[in-house]
């Protein structure tokens, strides 16, 4: 077992003092991130990115792979505590875990929460350890017919998995692509959809767009809803988690199916959101008392928990090995990545064995700082929510001008960072998703220029996308995600109609 | 927003947010393909020119944004879920305004001040805390800010007349 070896090493790296000390820093600086609304992992890691500039790249990911794990952790504490999801994917959360917390048993709700977040990590490092240096090998023989149906499936499965309407998720995912195809196209050299304007050149950078629609667009939600965070107080007892934890293994298929769908969306960029839903909706289906969801069931607070932290963690495989990342704030760390002077993708096993292995064995014990963290500082970031919004709203708006700012270092970025803050505020009133929208901006260069790679290699033939067996079986998975609303529309109408029948 | 007599007078409905965001995308739509149709959709000598692939987002996009707006055409008589009530639009308004002020005083006074002014202006006119508060907390942030990016990161924020007379 090469990876066993490899891994011993990499623990040695990580376990060093000072990298031990950044977990500790990440981990905590994540956790308040997760918390505060308006500030998640995406743009909370994209506002610190600026600062590891001068430290050594080991450390840095270290400390920014665990902001990310804190962050994922403390989206549960504001999910169950205040029904309010700190971060897109723990929305799922709030549907069972906030009932629980109201009937008394948010101790209960939030060991459940982090412990299946805690296991849903290990199960995807796991896969990490041993998939990552195979899918390395294995996506050498991938071509771009390969690459665009692969990101064919990911936009496809939003359409088919999302809560939203699918046009409006269609159309979400097509003005970030749009965005994104603004500026100067890399191939030809031609600008494209400047229309004369000189700050449009660079095009638009989904650093800005994240910072503006989930930071200062929440901030906006947020206000509408008064100024006042209502919540229930929890304290974590060692009995209660001892209690909790022997409860948890009769819930073993619900934690294996969540994982499986946590890992697929991550490693296929679908993300923690979209896996966190599915998984939900799964458990939902598949449980023996369906009713019981949405008023305090723990499988409901296990399975999204469980998806959304695999999904967040094995979003990392394909950052690493193939250098397409898996989520929003896996993209961000792989612009830390370039900037840091290396080139993501199988060279980088080979060539950057101590960053590699290092980073991958600080996933494991991040994780286990991390849930031993959260389980005792409960209390603590349950009062910092009750700081008044009315001082925490400022904060947030000028760390995210701040941000925004030292993207580019240019003014221009921070009212765009407004115009995103107000697209995202009129989004989330009118059920507009945004997550597809921020990964069409993310990944919209490459899988436009996979897309015209594949399209000269047949001459401009579609027929590439079922000329072998591989691309073929992805790009008809994509077909059927595509077109699964449908399905669920017709039966909705023959619902509809039945039901006016019986009441005229 | 204008408002139809059969709401409820408190609160404004989806119908008109819904129509002119759909209207907007379309709107963005139709920006993209004229554009693309300009740099060509076509296939050039050396593979597929650059409007190849936005033209055909230009399209998706106006077919999925043209399809809110017939649905909610179509839902025009029928029942209006609530948008948000007045009250809430007023408050979003009251934190939408002070920010782009915000932004622009950064432009003007450097990022340090216009922080000072934004964090105190909203613990005075929303949270309503006495000056001595007010004044430690709003000078504080920036004051931590300053020391965290220009002393110990060394990352430039904007800056202003104020900071230049100090000599930064």
């Amino acid at each position: 077992m090469e990876e066993i070896g490899n891994l011993m090493h990499g623990f040695g790296v990580a376990l060093t003092l000072p990298n031990v000390g950044f977990m500790l820093i990440g981990i905590t600086l994540g956790v308040l991130i997760g918390v505060l609304p308006g500030l998640g992992g995406a743009n909370g890691i994209a506002i610190l990115l600026p600062l590891t500039f001068s430290m050594n790249p080991t450390s840095a990911i270290i400390m920014l792979s665990c902001i990310y794990w804190g962050a994922l952790f403390g989206g549960a504490i504001t999910s169950i505590l205040f029904n309010i999801p700190g971060e897109p994917w723990s929305v799922a959360t709030t549907f069972d875990g906030y009932p629980m917390a109201q009937q008394g048993r948010a101790a209960q709700a939030l060991t459940a929460a982090f412990t299946s977040s805690f296991v849903g990590a290990l199960f995807a490092v796991v896969l990490i350890t041993f998939l990552a240096p195979l899918l390395a090998k294995f996506a050498l023989k991938f071509g771009p017919a390969e690459f665009f149906a692969v990101q064919l499936l990911t936009f496809c499965s939003f359409v088919g998995m999302s809560k939203e309407p699918p046009a409006k998720v269609l159309a979400a995912m097509m003005l970030g692509f749009a965005l994104a195809a603004v500026g100067l196209d890399s191939v030809t050299g031609t600008l494209r959809m400047t229309y004369g304007v000189p700050e449009l050149l660079k095009g638009f950078d989904f650093l800005i767009a994240v910072i503006g629609l989930f930071g200062i667009g929440e901030v906006l939600l947020t206000m509408e809803e008064g100024l006042a965070f209502k919540g229930k107080s929890a304290y974590i007892n060692p009995k209660v988690v001892l209690q909790t934890w022997a409860e948890l293994p009769r819930y073993w298929m619900t934690f294996l199916r969540s994982t499986a769908v946590g890992c697929w969306m991550g490693i296929t960029p679908g993300g923690a959101t979209p896996a966190s839903f599915m998984s939900y909706g799964l458990a939902l289906r598949s449980s023996k008392d369906p009713l019981s969801f949405g008023k305090g069931q723990i499988e409901g607070v296990v399975a999204p928990e469980t998806a959304a932290h695999a999904a967040g963690t094995s979003a990392l495989l394909p950052m690493l090995t193939l250098g397409i990342p898996g989520s929003p704030t896996a993209a961000v760390l792989l612009g830390g990545l370039l900037i840091w002077g290396l080139q993501p993708g199988p060279m980088l096993f080979i060539e950057q064995k101590d960053f590699v292995w290092g980073l991958i064995a600080s996933m494991y014990l991040g994780n286990i700082v991390g849930l031993l963290v959260v389980l005792t500082t409960v209390p603590f970031w349950a009062s910092i929510l009750r700081i008044p919004f009315s001082v925490i709203a400022p904060v947030i708006i000028v760390i995210c001008a701040i941000g925004a700012y030292t993207v580019h270092s240019s003014m221009f970025d921070v009212w765009l960072m407004l115009v995103f803050g107000v697209v995202g505020y009129l989004f989330k009133k009118l059920k507009y998703p945004l997550a597809p929208m921020v990964l069409a901006l993310v990944l919209g260069d490459m899988a436009e220029s996979s897309f015209r790679q594949a399209m000269l290699l047949s001459q401009g033939s579609l027929s590439i996308f079922w000329s072998n067996p591989l691309v073929g079986s992805i790009a008809g998975l994509a077909i059927i995600m595509l077109l699964w609303p449908l399905w669920g529309v017709i039966r909705g109408w023959a619902k509809a109609r039945e039901r006016e029948r019986r009441v005229w | 927003m204008s408002e139809k007599p059969e709401t409820s007078g408190q609160s404004v409905g989806t119908r008109w947010p819904e129509l002119i965001v759909a209207a907007v995308l379309m709107l963005l739509a139709v920006l993209v393909i004229v554009d693309s149709l300009r740099v060509g959709i076509g296939w050039a000598e050396d593979g597929p020119r650059s409007g190849y692939f936005p033209f055909y987002i230009g399209v998706l996009l106006l077919l999925s944004s043209g399809s809110v707006l017939i649905g909610q055409l179509l839902r025009w008589r029928r029942d209006d879920p609530e948008f948000a009530e007045r009250g809430q639009i007023a408050l979003v308004i009251a934190v939408l305004v002070p920010m782009a002020v915000y932004v622009g005083l950064i432009a003007l006074l450097g990022i340090y001040l216009a922080s000072l002014a934004l964090i105190a202006y909203f613990m005075r006119r929303h949270g309503r805390y006495g000056w001595p508060l007010t004044g430690a907390v709003s000078v504080g942030v920036p004051l931590f800010f300053f020391i965290v990016f220009e002393r110990w990161f060394l990352v430039p924020l904007p800056k202003g007349p104020i900071e230049n007379l100090l000599g930064f």
